[in-house]
Parts: C-alpha cells; structure tokens; sequence
C-alpha cells in the first residue's frame, strides 16, 4: 500500500514535542527559521531520506514517527558544521545525539542497520575492558550484521597486519572494577530520579 | 626540559601506532617529553555518546580525574578524544546535576575531580608551546617543493574553538610550511572524513572520502597531513575500494608529525613511514640535502 505523504494534527504527538524542547541544546528550537543553513553545511545531507532542516521541523511539531525512524539520524557524524553555523543557537549535533538515543531506547531503528550495532558493541567492549581493541570491535560489527562482509574485510586486515597496527590482544586498564563501580553509581542516580 | 601529560585514546595503540611513534619522537627531539597517564580508559567517543551520554560523560571524567592529581596539561593527538575530554569538561563546569552524578561516581571508585585539568591537543602544544620558531632552527632536512593538503578534520575545531577558527583553522598550515612544505589552498580542511561509516554505511562513507582525495589532487596536492587518527585511516586505507569505483590515484596520507620529524632529520623508520599503505616515497624524495 501507498503511505500518505502528507501530515496532519493527528500524527503529531505532543509529549514528543515537549520532549525535544527539554533537550538541552534544542531550547531555541521552536524558533529555528528554517533557513536550512544546516542542510546546507552537512556533508552528509545529500545521502540523507530527510534534510537535517526537515528533520528539526518534523521534530519540534511532534512528528515522532517520521524522525525516529529516519536514516538522517544515524548518517549524522558529529561533526559540528551545522551547530556552529545555527543562526537561531540550535546545537543540531546534541539534537540528533538526542535522537539517536531515544531511537535505541524505542527500538525504533532497522534491526540489522550497522550503526546503532556499532554504538551497541562499542559501549559493550568499554564497559567491559576500559578501552577498544580496534580490530575486535570490526569483527564484532560484522558479525552482527552481515558475516559475509568479514571476507572482504580481509584484505583491509591483511594490510594492517603487514604494517604492524594491527591488534591481536585486547586493550584494558587495570582497574576494570572501576568500571563497574562508575556505572552501578549511575544506574543508582537514574533509580533515584525515576522514583 | 618540558614535560606533559599524555593521553593517547585507543587508536594511537593500533591503528594510529605511527602517530604515537612519530609524536614522540618529534617532540623530544624538541626537548619535550610525554608521559602516559597510568590507566586512562576510553574518552567515551561518538558511538558511545549516541547510546549513553551520561555514561561517555562519567567514563571521560575518570580520565580527568586520574589526571589532576598530575597538575600538568593533559595532551591528546586524537580528535575525538580532544572534543569528548573537553565536553565532559564543559558540561562539569556548566551543569550542577553532571557535577553530582559524576562525583558521586567517581567517589566509590575513591577519585574525585575539581575541575582544572587542561586539555591540549598536541598540534596546540607544538605550536603555541614549543612554537614555530624553535621548531624552525631545528629544521634540517625541509621538504622543499612538497605540495600537501591541511586536512584538520571536524573534531579539533567544533564545536568548540580553542586555539584555532571553527571553519578555516590554520596552525597546521603554519607548522607544514615551516617544515619547507608549500601548503595548498584545501577547502575541504575541515569537512567531515566520513567517521566510522566508511566501514557501516560504505556506499556514503568511502563516497565522502573520495571528493577529499579528489579535491587534494585537483589542488596539486602529492600529500595529505592529517592530525587525527581516523581521518588518516578512512584517507588512506580504503584507497584501492574507492579507485575500484571512482577514478583516483594514489595519495600518501600522513600525519604532520611525520612530515615535521622528517624535516628535522628524524629517520623515516622511527616515525612509523613504514607503516604508510600508501607509498610515501613522493614524501620521502623531497626531503632536501642537509641544510648546513
């Protein structure tokens, strides 16, 4: 079936919509201009489903649907180049950071899509170990998402491996109960402010 | 001698060795030393920060606190570290609940963090430190008539500018050129390197990478400085993906403190060139006799 281009009162949520602007670096959101300067300063926009100027406005009128389940959120790199150039003082970047956290949250993402996989895995070896043992953590993203990919990955490896920055070991501190201890303490906070 | 403290970030220990090997070496042909901090962990980078910002945020304090009972500047050569410790830094200064929440933290581990580490990056250090001019007296080998494109990436400058502008930073320019690089115009500077999509969303990630590459050489480019250690790697190992799908030739792409150390007589192999993918010899051929 065909889906309806067009939005109505009806697909807006507000509590979405209050949300966003408690977002902090989206408080001047609801006075953004649409002037698209940061469409035009993302090096990303071109291969986005939807402008990062689309993407801010569908997000301050509530349409949570539409952006959560966007590509544009997870294409975004962090690089700045729209934050920095916002005329009306919107941290764009901390806005899709946002997003993305809530699209993870709600599961509102493509299952097998590669990027929240890597932030998944990538916070899973930290907690863990402390530091990231680069080689690992492409095997580990592969082999989430599509093992076949991990053959043409092999050349690359082999590369790395003649040149020496390849690593076979496992990076970690010494004091991982560190780890633990800082992340019991903020889950502890969280309880806190949730009761 | 001066001395600083080093945080390295975990690329500088694989991918990015030679980053970590030619820093070294050119800084203490400079007289100046690094010294790692004991037991520093992930800055808490961008993956991180798109899944748990609170936890990216505790995890970088612990660097900053096992960093002030040091007293000296904290120096990172990576980007994204140098961006992550710097926000945690902000947002513990400008933000009474990121203050509780972290110390609180940080507390059961029996660290506690007050606010006044200094975090550098090391192209600021090598500049506006140790300085141009000293740097200049110790050039001995200047690679005279090497075109190389300043490529700064996004981290470095934004959001936050601290020693250089948001969108055409130039202290890399002035550190190649006293290296007796010519500089070319690259107005690609500080665009985006891709990230990690060069290996999640290749058809985007290697694309942007390619209008990098391609720009550097339409501007007569035969090199490419970087000072982070992902845009090095998305630059320069996905070369042959990209010139299978897109016209390009080769490009070497180092970091500038390969390019300095040459230029002040440091061997090729102790800053890590023969860990280059990309053929360096373009490099290696302009580096001039002795100048006496």
């Amino acid at each position: 079936m065909m889906e309806p281009t067009t939005r109505t009162e009806a697909d807006r949520d507000s509590k979405f919509a209050r949300w966003i602007g408690e977002v902090p670096g989206a408080e001047t959101i609801r006075q953004c201009i649409h002037c698209g300067v940061c469409s035009g300063s993302c090096p990303l926009s071109v291969y986005m489903d939807r402008s990062p100027r689309q993407l801010m406005y569908l997000a301050k009128d509530g349409f949570k649907i539409d952006v959560l389940s966007s590509f544009t959120i997870w294409l975004c790199t962090s690089c700045y180049a729209c934050t920095v150039k916002c005329p009306r003082g919107i941290q764009v970047t901390e806005v899709m950071y946002a997003l993305k956290r809530r699209a993870i949250e709600e599961g509102a993402y493509p299952k097998r899509f590669p990027i929240p996989v890597l932030a998944r895995e990538f916070r899973k070896m930290v907690r863990k170990n402390g530091r990231i043992s680069e080689s690992r953590l492409v095997f580990q993203l592969m082999l989430r998402t599509n093992a076949l990919k991990l053959l043409g990955l092999t050349s690359l490896g082999l590369k790395l491996i003649r040149t020496g920055r390849f690593s076979f070991g496992i990076e970690k501190i010494k004091r991982t109960e560190d780890l633990k201890t800082i992340l019991e303490a903020l889950e502890r906070d969280r309880e806190e402010v949730a009761a | 001698m001066s001395r600083y403290l080093y945080y390295p970030g975990c690329s500088l220990k694989g991918t990015g060795k030679q980053y970590e090997e030619s820093l070294i070496a050119v800084l203490e042909s400079l007289d100046a030393q690094l010294d790692e901090l004991e037991d520093w962990n992930c800055c808490g980078a961008t993956a991180y920060m798109s899944i748990d910002e609170d936890e990216a945020i505790a995890l970088a304090s612990r660097n900053l606190a096992l960093a002030e009972c040091d007293h000296r500047d904290l120096v990172t050569p990576c980007n994204a570290c140098y961006l992550v410790l710097n926000k945690a830094q902000r947002q513990l200064a400008a933000d009474a609940k990121t203050r509780r929440r972290v110390s609180r933290a940080l507390h059961d581990t029996g660290l506690e963090y007050k606010g006044t580490v200094n975090v550098r990056h090391a192209l600021d250090v090598l500049v506006n430190d140790i300085g141009l001019e000293t740097i200049a007296k110790k050039v001995t080998k200047p690679l005279k008539g090497l075109k190389v494109a300043p490529y700064y990436g996004c981290q470095i400058v934004r959001p936050y500018a601290t020693f250089d502008s948001q969108l055409n930073p130039v202290t890399m320019d002035n550190i190649l050129r006293t290296a007796g690089a010519e500089v070319v115009d690259y107005p690609f500077k500080t665009r985006c390197c891709g990230g990690s999509q060069t290996g999640t969303i290749p058809e985007v990630g290697l694309h942007l990478v390619y209008m990098l590459l391609k720009e550097a050489q339409a501007r007569g480019a035969a090199a490419v400085a970087t000072i982070c250690p992902l845009c090095q790697f998305n630059l320069e190992i996905y070369q042959d993906k990209i010139a299978s799908k897109y016209e390009l030739d080769p490009l070497p792409i180092v970091y500038f403190t390969q390019i300095v150390g040459l230029a002040l007589g440091l061997p090729a192999k102790g800053l890590g060139l023969h860990r280059s993918v990309v053929p360096v010899e373009p490099i290696l051929e302009r580096r001039t006799a002795d100048v006496v």
